[in-house]
């Protein structure tokens, strides 16, 4: 057991080994163009998702009848991993882009609707009075209350989605795409370049870091650090 | 002389289980607070109970009473945030059906968006005044009469207790209410503070005398210090218990006997039987 572990440890590239192989994928032009799909997938994807999912938020948050009905099919779709949605999506959009995307979707959905739909629904009643008081329409209520009040944790939300979304990318890209950092691996490890896999995997964690550091900042904007002084 | 009117005519309010302004089925999320939901089991819990006062014009009046009593809800049937089950409130012979611009609320919890800096939150009772200068300058002159010039850049977690209340006082200045009604505005406040307070609004009221001012306070000093007239309330459901006119002028001193002897009366009337 111990020696089986021992033997894997052995099969770990050597660092000089993998300072060729990042070499090799980066002057060629591969590790750029992978990182570059996997981005756009994510992107799109996050994007589709943070723009559909933040306003079906407010809504559901600021309307807890149709909440109460719609929570349960929310709470039943939530816990299917994004995964399970691949055989659909490569049904209905076969291997490729669409896939990605639609998976990237789903991955990231959810994660920014519940928070979203909380957020919105815990407003204090007080600042509706105020806008009430103020006489202020439908329009100025959603830009000066709703949409302010409830943006420190729609933040939040979109960047734990993002993570998210960063994490199944590459998990979808091995099973629907022929590109993309997660294809990289999965090609590699089909040609057994452990070497390859290991660049692979450092870039995704750079990436990721990268994206979580740039959402980060996001979060000491002007108008959301009240939150953070509070209490 | 009849302006501004407030004639609180006969209100009761209840909460109860049945009625409610969301389904009851949602109440479990709890979210919606702003009805007047949630009432102890089946049961049907007055409140407030046939409640008549008229006031006038330019009174400064102050609704005293214990804690639960009924305060908040009084202030908020007048401002038109909750609707009565029986009776009505009339507010210049018209009948009040819902908050007007020119009836402001100062909220006992600090009601400032704290998302908005000083002047941002004081601007918003301004949004009528086209002209973006000019309301600039109005905001300004709002926030000089709280003495908070210096601080409208700020956003309100960056003041004290106190300048967040002078800020929210200004904001509803700023609105040129008829009537301002202020929910405990001082409740948060260190004593010291409190006493500059007092000033400051005797003060406002000496330049506004045509803004009727209602005033919820726990603190007997507070009220006796300040309003032509007390009004207190009883417990479970709230009746008028008794209305004190106070005729003293300004600026007025604890050793006044007037004052002194009303002031036992008062804690009598609370239930307490002896106080410094
Ligand atoms: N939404 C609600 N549903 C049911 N009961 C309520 C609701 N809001 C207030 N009450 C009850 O109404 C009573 C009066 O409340 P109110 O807030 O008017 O008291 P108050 O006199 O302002 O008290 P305080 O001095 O502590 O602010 C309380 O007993 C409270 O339990
Ligand atoms: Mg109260």
């Amino acid at each position: 057991m111990l020696a089986s572990f021992w033997q894997s440890f052995e099969q770990l590239p050597g660092l000089e080994q993998i300072g060729r192989a990042f070499w090799e994928l980066a002057s060629n032009g591969t590790l750029l163009r992978s990182t570059i799909a996997s981005l756009f997938r994510v992107t799109v994807g996050f994007y589709l998702a943070a723009l559909l999912a933040i306003p079906v938020g407010l809504a559901l948050g600021r309307r807890p009848v149709v909440y109460h009905w719609v929570n349960p099919i929310i709470q039943f779709l939530r816990p299917i991993s994004p995964l399970a949605w691949v055989p659909f999506a490569m049904l209905w959009f076969g291997i490729g882009e669409k896939s990605a995307i639609f998976i990237i979707f789903f991955a990231s959905f959810f994660p920014i609707l519940v928070p979203t739909v909380k957020a919105a629904s815990g407003i204090h009643p007080m600042y509706f009075q105020v806008a009430a008081n103020l006489q202020f329409g439908v329009w100025e209520s959603l830009r000066l209350v709703i949409l302010p009040a409830t943006m420190p944790n729609i933040l939040l939300a979109l960047r734990v989605a993002l993570g998210i979304s960063w994490l199944v990318v590459v998990a979808a890209e091995m099973i629907a795409v022929k590109s993309g950092l997660g294809y990289l691996i999965i090609d590699a490890r089909n040609a057994l370049r452990m070497d390859y896999v290991v660049v692979a995997m450092v870039t995704i964690g750079i990436i990721g870091l990268l994206l979580d550091l740039a959402m980060t900042r996001l979060e000491h904007l002007e108008s959301v650090r009240w939150k953070l002084e509070q209490k | 002389m009849n302006r501004n009117k407030i004639c609180v005519d006969h209100v009761t309010v209840r909460y109860k289980n049945g009625r409610n302004r969301a389904w009851p089925w949602s109440r479990k999320n709890g979210s919606n607070g702003a009805g007047k939901a949630h009432a102890l089991d089946g049961a049907s819990t007055a409140i407030l109970q046939d409640i008549t006062l008229d006031i006038d014009a330019g009174e400064f009046v102050c609704i005293l009473g214990h804690s639960g009593c009924g305060k908040s809800t009084l202030l908020k049937v007048i401002a038109g945030f909750i609707k009565p089950d029986e009776g009505a409130v009339l507010i210049d012979g018209q009948k009040v059906n819902g908050p007007q611009n020119d009836h402001v609320f100062v909220f006992q919890e600090g009601a400032l968006f704290p998302w908005l800096t000083i002047i941002e939150n004081v601007d918003l009772a301004l949004r009528s005044i086209g002209n973006a200068s000019e309301r600039r300058e109005k905001a300004q002159y709002y926030l000089e009469l709280v003495a908070l010039e210096g601080a409208g850049g700020h956003y309100p977690h960056m003041l004290s207790g106190g300048m967040r209340q002078r800020a929210e006082i200004a904001r509803a200045l700023a609105a040129q209410p008829d009537i301002l009604m202020m929910d405990e505005p001082f409740s948060g406040l260190d004593y010291l503070t409190r006493l500059h307070m007092r000033e400051e609004m005797l003060n406002l009221h000496a330049m506004l005398p045509d803004t009727t001012i209602l005033f919820v306070t726990h603190d007997i000093d507070e009220s006796l210090q300040m309003s032509n007239r007390l009004v207190i309330l009883s417990e479970s459901p709230a009746r008028i218990k008794c209305c004190r006119q106070i005729d003293v002028p300004h600026p007025r001193t604890a050793v006044c006997p007037t004052l002194s002897e009303m002031r036992t009366q008062i804690y009598h009337h609370l239930g307490v039987h002896s106080a410094l």
